[in-house]
């Protein structure tokens, strides 16, 4: 008889530990983000201070996003496209003028699409052409659960506008683009992984997950297409309890110490005194676009990424790769 | 024995049905009945047509045959290893055959997460030997061999132990080989231990997540098992697509465990007429 | 003797080799690194969410895996042979398909969704994930001992006038005690290991609805394999404490 009670009475034990410990002082916020900022928010809140702990959720952004919307519990949310908080602003989550009452518009930090490669580029891709010649393989995430693809197909189409092509000759590039894709993770994080793990001659990813990778010794390099696109991720603080705490957090990510911690860990502040003490690290490109040149993200994300008539959905059904919602 | 009337009231639980039953349907219907309905009902939401125009596109078609491709694999090389185990462990001594026996039921114990990380450390991209299954089927398939491991070893000790040698022994004087022993006595005893033993592993090996998850890459049509499209089909949103192929797993499911369950009737039968 | 041969290479090579190595791997570089990746904040949080959740479910399910062994052996009424299957669907279920229901139930638009508190992203979603996958454990250990023993003794416990419970205390429990605790060690064993059913109604927030196993996962996807390492050693010794707890009782039951 007494050897089960024992059992129970030290799991009861175990179990009061973490009770007893549970009480928390001072105020705890949850920062769920995309898979991008894993490394730098710890950084960050550990600069922050002020008392206040942290608990962190890291995904694909649309998941993320969805995630809030259906009950994650989220005191500041930093996504990779504004559609993502978008979404959160029709469910009342986020305020409406979460962007307009702030001299960034919303945007904490910013990046490039680069092209992460091998070391010793054993393939020489150096431009986006090169990615659709016969026997290159691209690795890219999901469209339709991380917003890092987006950026990706996006700055994919744009850079054709850019070199002269026409809107139908751009969509014909993106077909070619997506014949020689060979995976659809979830997530920009995810997609990193699957190429460091030896899938593709050729990942499309934010400069600052290829700056992560290689400062972590990843035998990798990355190239800035000539033509790219500007990404800009949004952040915000989450209506509900904590709500004032969660702001001070926010507002503070745009002081220049901030930013700076931003710049160290490979992204491109949005403070441009920052950027000015980085610029080496942040070369600008000649052909650099914004999401506005291909139409902002409202008419893209209606024109591409609808998933059942979107283009990319048209593309991807055509081929066989079914992931379109 | 007993007097013919007694006070119902006065009944132990044990003999109280309504009292015992009514709270273990009510434990069982909160924690599995309820939320089991809750899935069928999304999955067969909208109809036959719906759930088959849901469920049978080329990546689930894909990702279904990879995954019972994979299950049936799985089964034919457990036959073999479990029985050779359980073999080892019965009829054979030596140092340390303790210790092996207690390392079987490993697999039960470790959190699949992790024994997908211990294959992942030496067969993948930094493994200790030079070997990269990461990202492949192969890598999938010891994933599954890993924790299907103890099935077949566990259902067929016990028949070995039980196994009278008087018959083998007999027929090795009269000049049958070891294989022909095998074969024709001691196999016909182990089938429906074997039986039991490979469905449990096909049902394991059909729905493994966690093992999987790491060394798959999730790669549709070449890498992406049921359970992984099953979790990013959620992931992207499409809830009716997730659920749609999670109920048929959940038939399959079901189906297998009734078909062990008619295994365990058919040998108790053997046993009694043998 | 070939069979040997071959068998034991095979179990080393599927199995014992690729756990010794993340052993191997986890104290490469000295007890310092190990220390410090399971006592880092967010590792501590995951392991105490794990065991709070194991704290809760096993003893939830033990009280009623017993009543429903009772009632699956005592109970006479056709049907009870469709609980016995129900107990033992969770074994076969894929934990994504279990995690996948629990969502659907709880969601803003589930079935569920009116409750005060919230069950998804947070704790009670975890519990019931958990003990959904955990369920059998303590009832199919029990239900061939209660089957075995008869109720022979309860009657004549009854007709002398015991009460449920004193019958149930003296003559029941005692009979199936190492039964229970079988099916104690093997439940807790699941709950410490639980991942995919978790995965889907958790959340993952590092901190809050992290447990232990989703630590794993999130270590080594950014890159902290030392972490994930550490983590799935403590993971591992746990289930190697669970062995040895199951011989522990299986020596105890042949002794009585």
């Amino acid at each position: 008889m007494r050897r089960p009670v024992l059992l129970l009475a030290v799991l009861a034990v175990l179990a009061a530990v973490p009770a007893a410990t549970a009480a928390r002082q001072g105020t705890n916020l949850s920062v769920v983000g995309y898979s991008i900022p894993t490394s730098v928010f710890p950084k960050l809140e550990a600069a922050y201070g002020n008392g206040v702990t942290f608990s962190n959720s890291f995904a694909a952004s649309e998941v993320q996003s969805k995630a809030v919307a259906a009950g994650l519990p989220a005191n500041v949310v930093n996504f990779s496209i504004t559609t993502d908080m978008d979404r959160l602003v029709q469910s009342k989550l986020v305020d409406r003028t979460w962007a307009s009452n702030n001299k960034y518009h919303g945007i904490v930090s910013k990046s490039v699409v680069v092209f992460v490669l091998r070391n010793g580029n054993p393939k020489h891709i150096r431009t986006w052409d090169d990615l659709v010649k016969p026997g290159v393989d691209v690795v890219f995430p999901n469209p339709f659960s991380s917003g890092g693809a987006r950026w990706d197909v996006m700055a994919a189409y744009g850079s054709q506008l850019r070199e002269g092509k026409t809107p139908k000759q751009a969509r014909a590039y993106l077909t070619q683009l997506f014949r020689h894709n060979v995976s659809q993770d979830t997530s920009g994080r995810n997609a990193l992984n699957t190429f460091l793990s030896g899938k593709g001659d050729v990942l499309l990813d934010y400069e600052s997950d290829a700056k992560l990778a290689q400062s972590q010794g990843k035998p990798v390099v990355y190239l800035i297409p000539k033509a790219t696109l500007q990404i800009e991720t949004p952040v915000a603080a989450v209506n509900g309890s904590n709500k004032v705490e969660a702001q001070k957090f926010v507002n503070w990510l745009y002081t220049p110490a901030a930013q700076t911690i931003w710049a160290q860990n490979g992204f491109r502040p949005v403070d441009v005194n920052v950027l000015r003490k980085f610029k080496a690290q942040f070369p600008p490109r000649p052909q650099l676009f914004k999401i506005g040149y291909v139409g902002g993200w409202d008419s893209v994300n209606t024109q591409f990424f609808d998933p059942t008539n979107g283009i990319v959905a048209r593309i991807e059904q055509g081929l066989g790769v079914s992931t379109g919602g | 024995m007993s007097r013919l009337a007694v006070d119902v009231a006065r009944l132990p639980v044990a003999r109280k049905p309504a009292l015992a039953s009514g709270v273990a349907l009510g434990y069982l219907s909160v924690i599995v009945l309820i939320p089991l309905a809750a899935l069928a009902a999304e999955g067969a939401h909208g109809g036959w047509h719906h759930f088959w125009q849901v469920a049978w596109n080329p990546e689930s078609k894909a990702a279904l045959e990879l995954t019972f491709g994979l299950a049936g694999a799985v089964v034919a090389i457990n036959s073999v290893t479990g029985t050779a185990l359980a073999w080892t462990l019965v009829r054979d001594s030596f140092p340390g055959k303790q210790l092996v026996n207690a390392l079987i039921d490993l697999p039960f114990a470790l959190p699949t997460i992790v024994a997908g990380l211990t294959l992942l450390a030496l067969y993948g991209p930094s493994g200790a030997i030079g070997v990269n299954i990461a990202y492949t089927r192969l890598g999938v398939l010891a994933a599954l061999l890993f924790v299907t491991l103890p099935f077949v070893v566990r259902t067929v000790q016990p028949v070995l132990l039980e196994l009278d040698h008087e018959m083998e022994e007999a027929a090795a004087s009269l000049g049958a080989n070891r294989v022909t022993i095998f074969r024709r006595i001691v196999f016909p005893h182990l089938l429906p231990a074997l039986l039991s033993g490979v469905a449990l592993a096909f049902a394991r090996a059909i729905g493994e997540f966690g093992a999987v998850i790491l060394i798959s890459g999730n790669l549709p049509f070449k890498t992406e098992v049921a359970s992984l499209y099953v979790f990013q089909r959620l992931d992207s949103g499409d809830t009716s697509g997730a659920a749609a192929l999670a109920l048929l797993m959940l038939v399959v499911s079901f189906v297998v465990l009734l078909g062990i369950g008619g295994l365990r009737r058919w040998a108790t039968r053997r046993d009694r007429q043998s | 003797m070939i069979v040997r041969a071959s068998s034991l290479a095979y179990l080393t090579g599927i199995l014992v080799a690729p756990v010794g190595l993340i052993f191997w791997r986890a104290f490469e570089h000295g007890l310092e690194p190990f220390w410090h990746a399971v006592s880092n904040p967010t590792a501590t949080a995951a392991l105490k969410l794990t065991l709070e959740v194991t704290a809760i479910t096993v003893p939830l399910n033990t009280g009623f895996g017993i009543l429903c062994a009772l009632a699956i052996v005592r109970h006479r009424i056709p049907g009870m042979g469709l609980v016995n299957a129900i107990v033992d669907l969770p074994l076969a279920l894929s934990p994504v398909v279990v995690g996948l229901a629990l969502y659907l139930l709880y969601a803003r638009d589930g079935w569920f969704a009116g409750l005060p508190f919230r069950v998804l992203f947070a704790v009670p979603g975890i519990v019931l994930a958990t003990m959904f996958v955990s369920l059998p454990f303590v009832v199919r250990e029990v239900v061939p001992v209660l089957r075995e023993i008869g109720t022979e003794q309860e009657q004549a416990a009854a007709t002398l006038g015991a009460s449920a419970f004193t019958t149930f205390r003296r003559i029941t429990f005692p009979a199936i005690r190492w039964a229970v605790a079988y099916g104690v060690v093997l439940t807790t064993a699941r709950c410490l290991g639980e991942f995919g059913a978790v995965s889907i109604v958790s959340g993952g927030l590092a901190g809050r609805t992290q447990v232990l196993t989703q630590y794993v996962q999130a270590s080594y996807e950014n890159f902290d394999q030392t972490g994930a390492y550490a983590a799935s050693v403590l993971l591992a010794a746990l289930a190697i404490l669970t062995l040895a707890a199951t011989t522990v009782v299986r020596r105890g039951d042949r002794s009585s």
